[in-house]
């Protein structure tokens, strides 16, 4: 390790591009979909999730990768699960007190964040065997990813649920126009129930494998 | 008769997977057999049935707001409910190593059954979830906080019994290559989540 290696090699740009789809913590990882499915109901809950969720990954990914050669391996769950405790804590309080509503409609979801596998996932199989700055980049590309997985998943759930999309800062936005309802159209209610998020999930994850072959499970 | 009913209902009408997502990861990741998924579910209905009712008492005697006013007066305007998230993750990490060695000592029958599955279990979201729905709820005695927890459990325990039971036949199907493994977990899951939709009336 004689050379430093650039902030920004091909090493650690891949570190970020790879989460993003063939190693999708969702899709591919299986990680993190309690809360992927949940809270896609409206645009704008799922991006403050995504936020909170890239937060604590890349804070906890940092805190665990500076610790990692002092944290005893016997105890070390307990640790990692401090550490995001209190990360999860922080997101929870400045949530509560800038946007309420929104803080409401995630309700214990926000609480969730601390057994999102995704975060688990990570420290444990990155940070804790990685230096700072690699474990950043990891956590900002899984962070990433999630928010994508989050961001189409809420897109296809509001728009043919409610014909609305609700973007932070824009208020709801009428998607589908009233002209359209006027000849017959009508909202598939349907689409705002949970079932539809694991449908359009699984419909994700088969136009991402056809394609990448590679990725296709025998059973 | 009114516990009756609020097994019921936390195990179909708020099914922990079907309803909420809970659990999911454990959920897929250990429902390839029926076998293991009937160890995971056992479990789950096991420490959800402890760390629910402790959390309940947690939370009525020491983290809500004037819980403390059996301290003393000066206690009575106290609210730490902001430190819930930590102290239930506390508990629940505490009890399941605790459940983990006071199985092993006294029932190695089902240590050897349930055993490896206990430390996944601290980071399964239908735990946490469990007593962050019980704090919600605001049950009256800590009788309804159990009988809370074992219904929630239970509604997994089925969940992942059904699944697994039909990821096996479903080997032998001529499941489109893109969707083999998890993809068709989650549309099956998502079929079965129609289903369940009927104890909400729909």
């Amino acid at each position: 390790m004689a050379e430093k290696e650039a902030l920004f090699s091909k090493k650690n740009k891949k570190l970020i591009t790879d989460p993003l789809n063939f190693n999708n913590p969702v899709t591919i990882q299986v990680l993190g979909i309690c809360s992927a499915l949940a809270v896609t109901v409206q645009m704008d809950n799922a991006l403050i999730m995504s936020f909170a969720v890239l937060f604590v990954l890349v804070i906890g990914n940092l805190t665990v990768s500076l610790m990692r050669n002092m944290i005893p391996s016997r105890i070390k769950i307990i640790v990692q699960l401090v550490i995001v405790a209190s990360l999860v804590i922080i997101v929870d309080q400045v949530l509560q007190a800038f946007v309420y509503d929104v803080s409401k409609q995630l309700s214990v979801f926000v609480g969730l964040i601390i057994t999102n596998c995704i975060i688990m996932g990570r420290l444990e199989a990155f940070a804790l065997g990685n230096k700072p700055w690699a474990s950043i980049m990891d956590g900002v590309g899984n962070g990433l990813g999630y928010g994508l997985v989050l961001v189409v998943v809420a897109f296809f759930k509001e728009v043919f649920g409610s014909g609305t999309l609700t973007i932070p800062g824009m208020g709801k936005l009428q998607i589908i126009p009233e002209a359209i309802y006027e000849m017959g159209y009508e909202d598939n209610g349907l689409m705002l129930l949970p079932p539809s998020s694991l449908i359009i999930v699984a419909i994700y994850i088969w136009i991402q494998k056809k394609n990448n072959p590679e990725l296709i499970e025998s059973h | 008769m009114e516990l009756f009913n609020l097994f019921i209902k936390s195990a179909f009408a708020e099914n922990m997977v079907f309803t909420f997502f809970f659990g999911m990861c454990s959920y897929l990741a250990v429902s390839k057999t029926v076998k293991t998924a009937v160890g995971l579910g056992a479990a789950v209905i096991f420490v959800l049935g402890i760390t629910v009712p402790v959390n309940y008492l947690l939370q009525t005697y020491i983290l809500a707001d004037g819980a403390l006013s059996w301290l003393g007066p000066d206690y009575a305007e106290l609210d730490l409910s902001f430190l819930s998230f930590i102290m239930f993750i506390a508990v629940i990490a505490a009890m399941v190593q605790l459940v983990e060695m006071v199985v092993e000592k006294f029932a190695p029958a089902l240590y050897g059954a349930l055993g490896i599955f206990l430390p996944l279990i601290a980071v399964n979201c239908a735990i946490l979830g469990g007593s962050l729905f019980m704090q919600q709820k605001n049950f009256a005695h800590v009788g309804e906080a159990t009988v809370y927890g074992l219904g929630s459990g239970f509604g997994w325990f089925l969940a992942i019994v059904l699944i697994a039971a039909i990821r096996e036949k479903i080997r032998y199907s001529d499941v489109p290559a893109p969707l083999r493994g998890v993809g068709m977990a989650f549309i099956l899951t998502g079929l079965m989540g129609l289903a369940f939709l009927g104890f909400l009336g729909f």
